[in-house]
């Protein structure tokens, strides 16, 4: 069987794979290392990442290496998140590591080859694919959790990071391998093919594999019970590390979850759709009651994002095209909301150096409108109160979720959010009904420009929802034709 | 003047808000700039939202000023109003430039993110009342807590912090149950166009689910006893005008959904509740009633009344009778006024004395005869006196409440009577007794500032009293076309849980009171 090379449809991949490699030239063996190298090669990463983008919506869809790798609507759709979200992070990292003397031009490299993996996810069409991209962006991630190696919560964080992660790595792969031994193909049109087959649903085999796969992936997208690393990485890690952690590697975990899932195991629906409920039920639940106790934003914001992906989560147990159109509107909004958030968390420092504590925003208010008027949106619009975005974001999985006579899950979820309200609640209470704090230090403009991009886009998100809700729908309905 | 080509409900609504954007560019320190900005803006808004009443076609069941825009697919930004809505529009119009002049002088910190609050607030208010789509509903129902929770947290009383929580978090907790109601039924009927889903047949069973769901937050909102342990804390702790446009207006919203929502999409439901919430309410008048007799604040104190006052608008809304809808809106309307005005005064004097305590006033009739009489009007009209507004639906309701179950209506009945031992109470500790707390001695009278607050609220209040008719006018076709769609939904699933909702089509002035029902 002659191997089809098409490069066209890995053309972004290629651009940003060879970008990454020339960057690394240039930071390793171009001027000597010192401040502003990071800030020069960051610079050229944020064009790399735009570059991409281009490629990526220029791109059709096509298939490459066999059938191992798949370019759809769903997949650019997911992408251009991704390499929105780590350009952003980029963008937000750049002033903080500098400020904090440990600016390595390394920290945009890792991210570019981390974003690499993460398309390769996106657009993975086989096992070993899906394998293959999961640990390039592992592994670029490993290294920038622990990237302040003098810096002993950094260090854990990363050391956590790399044996849970291996630990998910190791179950995931050993799904994979139940299933290559069961059904003999490794392909997700095959594997579709053997789940659709009669006898798939009492073929133990099969549905081992589904599970430990599944389990797997549950340890990347951080729902529970496969959440514990999370709070942890997200206080550990430098702060626009955690931003980048909790926005564009989640929507790739999440994107790889739906293409196995809903497009591979459509067939083995009633199988797993009752493991997707019980894991979104949990996220949700925990999300929201375990954030209660965190006075760490960086802490807080880890249990909000599990319970994000629980809502998310919502959206593919309805197993339906409105499901997964849902959940893509889902995480477009949530990489807005988190990337704006940290933001804010970024420009929460003083002349001593950044601090974390929720107390540290008392009276943001009086000392700083914007910042807290911006922060306080964002809150709302997080805990999913109209007429801001993750409300809308909101109501679409449940919607979904409805159709799919979810009606448990969906109350479940909607109490949950009450739950999840008060503690949003408690940041706006800290910012705008206590007593002032010393103000904050100025922030860089990028980091500004970001939360105001943010702010923006959830106030006015439901002005006009037709563009991305209609990008979503076209990108689910690619998953199916 | 003629608006048929005007986006007349879209400009009522959007306008505050413009005018918030306008006050977000000024700088902080234009103290009086912010003040004038926001009350011509309220102003403007009152004239431009009495252009819809001019327009108003009465003798009309149908939604008028409709507008229709593409939004979210199915889901349309649709606008409209019937005669059950348009009114609240009006009343939240008229409201807001009083709350704004009522914080001309006591509110003196962050004037000017206060005025975009209650800005903002005035636009989803009127939002919710105009909107004609299910999502836009709840959008516009929902973001409303936004601005009010800031508003009760940031320039509240002492315990604000606990107050606002309460309120939010009651409300939306009651709220999210109903929005997965508005799912499912978008995904029964395939729209969440209100005109349509007014005359879509929902199945039973299906409505019973979904009344209970819209029950839960709007008995909440209302509020209903036993879920109205948030209002007295959230008026307590209000500032003022944030607690007129709790009593005023937000809590209307409640019984406008149940008009809007529960009644004509789930009439079987509604029959099958109409017990429950005729239980509620008469528990609602005489238990929150006896509460108000015992309370030593004067905001708590007006804050229990108002949740009896609303058991007489549930009671009326769930007689299904003409009557009793009538009864209920004009009882909704009235207390907005007086309530309003009742919580203006007690603002009046608490910005003297800095004190909410009952037992801190005495005998300053003395000192301010002017607002001895003012006060004295609506003391009274909260009573429910002849000839203030607050009798003709306090009567409505109970006049279709014998009807409807003479034993609901006796037991509402004596609620009136304690509604006279509180507010009577209330009324002769704080004016009347001697003159002896040498902190009132220098109390100065009403300003004029004051007066041109109090002045058309109770100039209102009597002339509603003594003629009724412009409110009953408005809502008398659409009430007349609701009632009868429920007796003819309620008939033909066999429900004959409400004999007198048929025969109830009378005219406007109530027929004399039917034989009690043996």
């Amino acid at each position: 069987m002659p191997v089809s090379v098409s490069f066209a449809a890995v053309l972004p991949e290629i651009v940003l794979a060879v970008g990454a490699m020339g960057l690394l030239m240039l930071g390793a063996f171009g001027r000597p290392e010192g401040s502003g190298s990071m800030q020069r090669i960051g610079g050229f990463a944020i064009l790399l990442l735009i570059l991409t983008g281009i490629a990526v919506v220029g791109g059709d869809t096509a298939q490459a290496f066999d059938g191992v790798f798949i370019t759809d609507a769903f997949a650019r759709f997911v992408k251009l998140l991704i390499l929105a979200g780590s350009g952003v992070a980029i963008l937000l990292s750049l002033d903080d590591f500098k400020r904090s003397g440990t600016d390595r031009f390394e920290v945009p490299i890792l991210v570019l080859l981390a974003t690499v993996g993460m398309m390769m996810m996106v657009s993975a069409n086989d096992l070993i694919a899906l394998y293959i991209g999961l640990e390039l962006q592992s592994l670029a991630l490993y290294v920038l959790a622990a990237i302040r190696r003098d810096d002993v919560r950094s260090s854990e964080a990363g050391m956590k990071y790399f044996v849970l992660g291996a630990l998910s790595s190791g179950m995931l792969l050993y799904g994979a391998s139940l299933l290559y031994g069961f059904t003999g193909t490794t392909s997700f049109a095959g594997l579709a093919e053997a789940a659709a087959a009669p006898g798939a649903a009492t073929n133990i085999g099969l549905i081992a594999g589904l599970v430990f796969l599944l389990v797997g992936l549950a340890f990347k997208v951080s729902a529970v019970p496969f959440h514990m690393w999370t709070p942890d990485v997200y206080e550990g890690a430098p702060t626009p590390v955690t931003a980048f952690f909790a926005a564009a590697p989640k929507l790739a975990a999440m994107a790889l979850l739906v293409r196995v899932l809903y497009d591979g195991f459509g067939g083995m629906f009633v199988q797993w759709q009752k493991i997707v409920v019980f894991l979104a039920i949990a996220s949700m639940l925990l999300g929201a009651f375990a954030a209660i106790g965190q006075t760490n934003i960086k802490r807080l914001m880890a249990y909000s994002s599990i319970g994000h992906v629980g809502f998310a989560l919502v959206g593919l147990a309805a197993g339906s095209e409105e499901g997964v159109q849902s959940l893509l509107v889902y995480l477009a909004i949530y990489l807005v909301m988190t990337l704006g958030s940290f933001a804010v968390i970024l420009a929460m420092r003083r002349d001593e150096g950044p601090v974390e504590d929720i107390y540290e925003l008392s009276g943001l208010a009086q000392t700083n409108l914007p910042m807290a008027f911006v922060l306080a949106m964002l809150l709302f619009s997080l805990a999913g109160v109209p007429p801001l975005a993750g409300f809308f974001a909101k109501f679409y999985v449940l919607a979904a979720a409805v159709k799919a006579e979810l009606y448990g899950l969906a109350i479940i979820g909607v109490l949950a959010s009450v739950v999840g309200a008060f503690y949003y609640l408690r940041i706006v209470k800290v910012m705008f009904f206590d007593e002032a704090r010393p103000a904050f230090a100025p922030a860089a403009p990028y980091v500004h420009y970001v939360m105001m991009a943010a702010g923006l886009f959830v106030l006015f998100y439901a002005v006009y929802p037709a563009p991305l809700v209609d990008a979503a729908a076209a990108a689910a309905q690619s998953l199916r034709p | 003047m003629d608006i048929s080509a005007a986006p007349i409900l879209s400009i009522v609504t959007f306008l505050p808000l413009a005018g918030a954007l306008f006050i977000a560019l000024l700088s902080r320190e234009a103290v009086q700039n912010i003040r004038y900005t926001a009350l011509w803006t309220t102003l403007i808004t009152f004239a431009l939202s009495l252009l819809i009443w001019i327009n108003f076609d009465a003798s009309s069941a149908g939604f008028q000023f409709v507008e229709e825009r593409d939004w979210l697919g199915p889901i349309k930004y649709k606008m409209g109003v019937d005669g059950i809505s348009m009114l609240f529009v009006i009343l939240t119009t008229f409201l807001m430039p009083l709350c704004i002049l009522a914080s001309w002088e006591s509110v003196e910190k962050r004037v000017k993110e206060y005025m975009i609050a209650f800005l903002v607030l005035e636009t989803l208010v009127i939002g919710v009342f105009c909107a004609l789509d299910l999502v836009l509903f709840y959008v516009f129902f929902e973001g409303g807590l936004i601005p009010m929770f800031l508003i009760i947290g940031v320039w509240g009383g002492a315990r604000r912090v606990y107050a606002s929580f309460k309120f939010f978090l009651y409300t939306f907790l009651g709220s999210v149950l109903m929005l997965v109601a508005m799912m499912a039924m978008y995904w029964h009927a395939g729209t969440t166009d209100i005109p349509t889903l007014l005359t879509t047949t929902f199945p039973s069973d299906m409505q019973f689910w979904l009344w209970l769901a819209f029950f839960a937050s709007f008995a909440v909102k209302m509020p209903m006893w036993p879920v109205h342990t948030w209002l007295p804390d959230a008026h307590v702790e209000a500032p003022t005008a944030g607690s007129v446009i709790l009593a005023g207006i937000l809590l209307k919203l409640g019984g406008y959904g149940f008009l809007r929502f529960s009644l004509p999409m789930f009439p079987e439901a509604s029959a099958t509740f109409a017990p429950l919430v005729f239980g509620l309410s008469v528990i609602a008048i005489v238990a929150t009633s006896l509460i108000a007799i015992v309370q030593e604040d004067m905001k708590k104190l007006i804050a229990y009344s108002s949740v009896a006052h609303m058991g007489f608008v549930t009671m009326g809304i769930f007689t299904f009778s003409r009557q009793g809808i009538d009864g209920a809106i004009f009882q909704m309307l009235s207390h907005g006024l007086i309530s309003s005005a009742l919580f203006l005064c007690v603002g009046v004097v608490y910005d003297r004395l800095h004190t909410r305590e009952i037992k801190a006033y005495g005998g300053i009739v003395e000192r301010m005869p002017i607002y001895a009489a003012i006060f004295l009007v609506f003391t009274m009209g909260n009573v429910g006196l002849p000839g203030t507004s607050g009798f003709v639906g306090e009567f409505l309701t109970l006049l279709a409440a014998f009807k409807a179950n003479t034993l609901v209506a006796v037991i509402a009945t004596s609620g009136v009577i304690f509604s006279a031992a509180y507010a009577l109470y209330l009324y002769r500790q704080v004016v009347f007794g001697p003159l002896e707390k040498p902190s009132l001695k220098a109390l100065a009278d009403v300003t004029p500032r004051e007066i041109a607050i109090l002045a058309p609220l109770l100039l209102l209040t009597i002339f509603f009293g003594f003629y009724p008719a412009p409110i009953l006018d408005v809502t008398g076709a659409t009430v007349e076309a609701l009632a009868q769609q429920i007796a003819g939904a309620t008939d033909a699933a066999g429900a004959a849980a409400v004999d007198a909702a048929g025969e109830a089509a009378g005219g406007i002035v109530p027929a004399p009171a039917a034989e009690p029902t043996p």
